[in-house]
């Protein structure tokens, strides 16, 4: 056997076993893993509470973080609802998470309104919203487009918002670990949030 | 009041005679139909299945109702991960068969309450067929994180 096929063997089993480590020390993920393809998790902006709040706030907390703004009445309400009921599923466990939606359209969506559309949904869920710069920047960090309110308009405007609709979820730590997409299941997000939240960092 | 104005208060009135004289659309049929509703007065989707139970295909052209200002047909579209809510002209029902207003699809979006509404009550709806035909229902308000129309 010549050489050079032996090798091609030999890094072929090497494969198959750094494989084999790779599964067994981590779990099965059925979403996107995304462990150290997207930064941690940073942010200063303000709460639906109107309190400043920053990553650390939320330290210890499992997060998904969306994007979304509340003059969205079809897809922002789905995907909070699909958040809310895998989160009754989890149970207790769930106390244990924190949904972060990040308002794309800080001109209608004042602090009040944002509060009053979140709690509609789930008392886990916390609305972010900050300046322009604040939310186009949290934007940049993790790639997500997003068309905001065109310039001059006002806060009784009507106007579209074009967004992303992924789900960046976060351990403990705040490290990026999966992502969620509008065609991720209930299932698949309640078996890896199950994972992330038993993990303890 | 200026001249745009005028024409709309026009347009409206003569509407209105017209919607009063229009005969109602026997072939269609409306169930499961509800709101899911939002607080701070902001829009609201509502969803239903129609039915047409004729030979011949409908043309929904819009809705109306007295709770809300406007209520407007949207189509919810997902194109490479990025959502976007755009306005649509008319819905085609065929022949002895349905359309679904459906999360994430086609929806009426109500906007403007023109009373406080909530979880529970029934608004009243009336959807606008080609040809002027016309069928009132009665949409089921759910709470905001509702799943479906009765769950």
């Amino acid at each position: 056997m010549p050489l050079r096929h032996r090798w091609l063997r030999l890094c072929l089993a090497a494969g198959a076993l750094f494989a084999l480590a790779a599964c067994a020390s981590h779990p099965q993920w059925q979403l996107d893993d995304v462990q150290g393809h997207l930064p941690d998790l940073k942010f200063q902006m303000t709460s639906d509470l109107g309190q400043p709040v920053t990553a650390a706030t939320y330290r210890g907390k499992v997060t998904l973080l969306y994007f979304g703004y509340t003059h969205c009445p079809d897809v922002c309400p789905l995907t909070l609802v699909h958040l809310h009921t895998v989160l009754q599923k989890m149970g207790a466990a769930a106390d244990d998470m924190r949904i972060l939606f990040v308002t794309v359209d800080p001109t209608r969506d004042t602090v009040p309104v944002l509060h009053q559309y979140v709690t509609a949904f789930d008392p886990r869920v916390v609305g972010l919203t900050g300046t322009s710069d604040a939310i186009a920047q949290l934007a940049k960090r993790y790639r997500v487009f997003y068309k905001p309110a065109p310039a001059g308009a006002s806060s009784s405007g009507e106007y579209e918002v074009t967004h992303s609709s992924a789900i960046y979820i976060f351990d403990r730590e705040g490290r990026a670990r999966l992502l969620a997409t509008p065609g991720s299941s209930n299932d698949e997000i309640l078996h890896d949030l199950n994972i992330l939240v038993g993990q303890q960092s | 009041m200026n001249f745009r104005t005028l024409i709309g208060a026009a347009m409206l009135a003569l509407s209105a005679t017209t919607f009063a004289a229009a005969p109602a659309s026997p072939d269609a049929q409306v169930e499961h139909a509800w709101i899911r509703w939002l607080p701070a007065k902001l829009p609201a989707a509502g969803y239903a299945v129609i039915r047409n139970a004729g030979d011949e295909p409908l043309r929904l052209n819009g809705a109306r109702s007295p709770d809300y200002g406007m209520v407007m047909l949207h189509h919810s579209r997902l194109a490479h991960g990025d959502s976007t809510m755009e306005m649509v002209d008319h819905l085609d029902i065929p022949a002895h068969g349905s359309v679904e207003l459906s999360p994430g699809g086609y929806h009426l979006m109500l906007s403007q309450p023109m009373r406080t509404i909530k979880p529970g009550d029934r608004v009243k709806v009336t959807f606008e067929f080609a040809g002027g035909g016309e069928l009132q229902t009665d949409f089921s308000v759910r709470p905001a994180n509702a799943s479906g129309p009765g769950d």
